[in-house]
């Protein structure tokens, strides 16, 4: 059959506006109970940020940089796919940050979920947790801290791989010598957090 | 281990099918059955098989959701479901009649047209023959362009 299209078909299959805020609506819903895993994406002086959330707490802040799905997808594949997202349901988190970035904030209370966090690589990013506001550490010292002294690299490793960023403050640790290390978010980034942190931001 | 993508994306390719399937068939109730089917589908959705075709799973379940509806109000939903909301025609004129075909036939026009299933997948959503889900289908047809 060809011609014209059967206006039957045509209303039938037309899209409705309501099925988006259907939707929404239901991912709201399901962040308080269903899903194990909520998201939204956040304006930040630093550009977009990712956060991710579960019922433990914060599973991911990254700095988006390209497709937030490559995240998503990694996340569905290696704790569960049952995501929505929401950003009412990322409320406190994003409270917080507003405030740090405003400067009224030194130190993050909203819980974050160390679960998946194991081994040198947790001890490593709960030593940089430690680092008050303003404050900065070598990687000398965060390895040390860790029970690893001669393992300088490959905290720096561990901090490279934080899931967690600006809330696990990676940007406190730089090189002894004053040299700013390397930041996964760029160094660009890392310089304004210490230049917030400083007063000059 | 299956791994399915993050349900989001799920929801968000296939929300508008549902959403029209459900207008069509339940009217008002819409938005209750809707919620209902998707939350149905997060729970079970890790269970998955990966090659399923999902929009046929998530219009299995909302036509569960909404034949669950309507054994519910059985006697208020011959009001209700002329009761549709206010649309620009001439869509109007296509809902409401959609709205007065007998469940069977709306079920399946409603899955072939707003839910873009192929015959096999009308049927098996229905729990129906392919040659029962087509005659539902044309006679459903057949009923709205007199209406119309």
């Amino acid at each position: 059959m060809s011609g014209s299209p059967d206006p039957i078909e045509v209303a039938l299959g037309a899209p409705d506006p309501e099925a988006m805020a259907a939707a929404r609506r239901f991912a709201d819903r399901a962040a308080l109970g269903g899903a194990d895993l909520f998201y939204a994406t956040e304006a930040s002086p630093l550009g977009a940020l990712l956060l991710v959330a579960g019922k433990r707490g914060l599973v991911a802040l990254h700095y988006v940089s390209g497709d937030i799905d490559v995240t998503l997808d990694d996340l569905a594949r290696r704790r569960s796919p049952r995501i929505v997202e929401s950003a009412a349901a990322l409320d406190p988190w994003r409270r917080e940050l507003a405030e740090y970035f405003d400067g009224t904030r030194r130190s993050f209370e909203a819980p974050l979920d160390w679960s998946e966090l194991n081994g040198f690589r947790r001890r490593v990013l709960r030593a940089t947790a430690a680092i008050p506001y303003g404050e900065h550490r070598s990687y000398k010292a965060v390895a040390t801290e860790a029970g690893s002294p001669a393992a300088a690299r490959a905290a720096g490793n561990a901090l490279g791989s934080n899931p967690l960023a600006i809330v696990i403050p990676c940007h406190r640790v730089r090189h002894t010598g004053g040299g700013l290390g390397g930041y996964t978010g760029g160094l660009e980034r890392k310089e304004s957090l210490l230049a917030l942190e400083s007063g000059l931001g | 281990m299956a791994s399915q993508p993050p349900f989001q994306r799920t929801l968000e390719d296939h929300s508008d099918h549902v959403w029209r399937y459900l207008r069509g068939m339940v009217g008002q109730a819409a938005d209750d059955c809707f919620q209902e089917t998707f939350l149905a589908a997060l729970r079970a959705y890790p269970r998955l098989a990966e090659d399923s075709n999902v929009r046929a799973w998530l219009l299995t379940i909302a036509h569960r959701k909404a034949i669950d509806h309507l054994r519910r109000v059985r006697r208020e939903a011959a009001d209700e479901l002329t009761d549709l909301p206010a649309e620009p025609a001439p869509d109007r004129a296509v809902w409401s009649a959609v709205a007065t075909l007998p469940p069977r036939q709306r079920a399946a026009v409603l899955l072939r047209y707003a839910g873009d299933l192929p015959h096999r997948e009308v049927a098996a959503a229905i729990g129906c023959s392919e040659e029962a889900a087509r005659r539902s289908l044309h006679e459903g047809l057949k009923r709205l362009r007199e209406a119309m």
